[in-house]
């Protein structure tokens, strides 16, 4: 399975002084959200269906940090696709050096998370099963492996859903929510030392797709009324602009 | 040539596409611009889609096309892309475009730009697009030749500001070729899980709670406030994730989209998956403790403190009266 490491979630992202890059320095990193949930179901499978659960990562030296954390939480074994390149790559480079690392191991499910936190592509783990030939399925709330094909269900738009089928070896991405996410124990950290993370040094990297001009805050499309003061205060100016300005409680 | 994708399901388009055209006329000014609609028997779409102000709309015709499969798509729309020739290809960045799309852009060799929120003109077109949960909006170029495919994030344009023609554009049909083998998904059915109990489309007023009201227990305070306000209890996606609310109370492109005339986020802070579910309320307040959350770029109030200490004291204030 394949996952990336990305700043916390309460992050504020500075630009830096070029425009086109965030200050990495400022950040602390974690897995992201929906490969964590990823990594979860393929711990499951293999309770279910035995095997070994592969992590693999695509990304600079600090990205060994989330391969530790998911060898923690009970993976065998971890491939870390190492250049500092990768940490700012396109889907194209990331999924492209992830593929040539991995095609060798001949995985019968390649499970990713459905989007990254950061940029937030989606493409990454597609692109990856396009790369590997394998047939795909997104945005997946369960996973029946029913050999020699695997069942799962897509989530759609407002509320629905759909069963899909497809022959193994095959690409999912999953969704966030899709099971409940264990965490590491102090066994697992203790055990963790011992798995190996198998570094690959890419030879050369694919050619970007997509190049970033420059990085800015949102603009505001609306005037926000900001209420400042004590939380009585301005509960107070809330409830009053809401009875009288805008109208919308009685 | 500028090729916009649209999406249907049944003969119906899906209503981002319309936006996708609105965003499409935008960036081809003057450069022309044509349609594509695909499906098994997609007749009474194409017809909907030549009310656009465009050259021509393709049609792909094929019964291997229903039910959807993105192997079926993307062998589709490359065939048709070969034939087209468009220098850049637009579709709205729905659940199916993220499925096929960049299988597409990567058996094409093209650059791909996904959930784009707007297009800046130039001697080369560039995209603007949200990174860091919204936090951060980056400017992006594709590089390359070949032709350029940009999703565009739904509700970044608006569907009824695209223009219409004086006349029906005309509706063309595209030749492709599928084999039944080449297609390994087989879809089932689509089906919800359970009847939809609670109607939030329709609620008046809604108090929607997201990750900030940070634990299970904590739900009774936000019902509180709910009740004061005479509003339906919603929730974000983690929420619902967490088996704190039911799914059926959840607010955003997996869940119900909303449009109540009152809409208060307590500790949600606006990613896109929740706000193009409600961004249509008439009045958002936002009550959250990060002043950068992202949920405030699309408030009318906003309040940055805790919720805990401004919640109770709302619903004392809304007591009083």
């Amino acid at each position: 399975m394949c996952l990336k490491q990305v700043p916390t979630r309460e992050w504020q992202p500075r630009i830096d002084e070029t425009r086109r890059a965030v200050r990495e320095q400022d950040a602390s990193f974690e897995m992201n959200e929906p490969d964590a949930y990823a990594l979860e179901e393929a711990l499951r499978l293999r309770e279910k269906h035995g095997g070994e659960v592969i992590v693999c990562t695509a990304g600079p030296a600090r990205a060994s940090q989330v391969l530790r954390e998911a060898l923690a939480r009970g993976a065998d074994r971890a491939i870390h696709v190492e250049d500092d390149r990768l940490s700012s790559a396109d889907a194209f480079v990331v999924a492209g050096a992830l593929a040539d690392a991995v095609r060798e191991e001949k995985f019968d499910l390649v499970l990713t998370g459905l989007q990254s936190d950061d940029q937030g592509a989606a493409q990454t783990g597609v692109i990856l099963a396009e790369r590997l030939g394998l047939p795909h399925a997104t945005i997946v709330m369960e996973v029946q492996v029913q050999e020699p094909s695997v069942r799962v269900k897509r989530e759609l738009e407002g509320g629905w859903f759909q069963w899909v089928q497809m022959p193994l070896p095959a690409l999912l991405t999953i969704q966030s929510g899709i099971n409940q996410l264990r965490y590491a124990t102090l066994k697992g950290i203790m055990a963790a030392k011992k798995k190996e993370i198998r570094k690959v040094t890419p030879a050369a990297l694919p050619t970007a797709q997509i190049s970033t001009i420059s990085l800015d805050v949102p603009r505001k499309t609306k005037q926000t009324h900001m209420i400042a003061g004590s939380p009585a205060e301005a509960a107070k100016g809330l409830v009053q602009k809401l009875r009288d300005e805008a109208r919308v409680i009685g | 040539m500028i090729l916009v994708v649209a999406e249907q399901r049944n003969g119906m388009l899906h209503r981002a596409s319309w936006e996708a055209v609105a965003a499409a006329q935008e960036l081809a000014g003057d450069q022309a611009l044509d349609a594509l609609v695909l499906g098994a028997n997609p007749a009474a779409a194409a017809a909907e889609l030549s009310e656009a102000a465009v050259g021509a709309v393709h049609v792909i015709d094929l019964p291997l096309l229903e039910p959807y499969t993105p192997d079926g798509y993307v062998a589709a729309l490359e065939q048709a892309i070969a034939a087209l020739k468009p220098t850049h290809v637009l579709l709205p960045h729905t659940y199916r475009t993220r499925d096929f799309a960049p299988t597409l852009a990567a058996r094409l060799g093209c650059g791909l730009v996904t959930d784009c929120v707007g297009i800046k003109n130039g001697d080369t077109s560039t995209f603007l697009r949200p990174v860091y949960q919204g936090k951060l909006i980056a400017e992006v170029a594709v590089e390359g030749e070949c032709p350029h495919l940009i999703s565009m994030q739904i509700g970044a344009y608006r569907g009824d500001s695209a223009k219409r023609g004086a006349a029906p554009a005309p509706v063309k049909a595209v030749a492709v070729s599928l084999d039944a083998a080449s297609i390994r998904q087989k879809p089932e059915e689509p089906f919800q899980e359970a009847k939809q109990a609670v109607d939030l489309s329709k609620a008046e007023r809604i108090v929607a709670v997201g990750r900030g009201i940070k634990a299970q227990e904590h739900i009774a305070l936000a019902e509180k406030l709910a009740a004061a306000l005479g509003a339906q209890l919603a929730a974000s996606r983690p929420i619902c994730d967490s088996g704190w609310l039911p799914m059926e109370r959840q607010v955003g492109s997996s869940g119900q989209t909303v449009a109540p005339k009152l809409y208060v986020a307590l500790g949600i802070s606006g990613a896109i998956q929740h706000v193009v579910g409600m961004k249509g309320a008439r009045t958002i307040v936002a009550i959250n403790k990060d002043a950068d959350a992202p949920i405030f770029e699309i408030a009318d109030y906003g309040i940055v403190g805790d919720l805990f200490a401004i919640v109770p004291a709302m619903i004392a204030e809304l007591e009083k009266a």
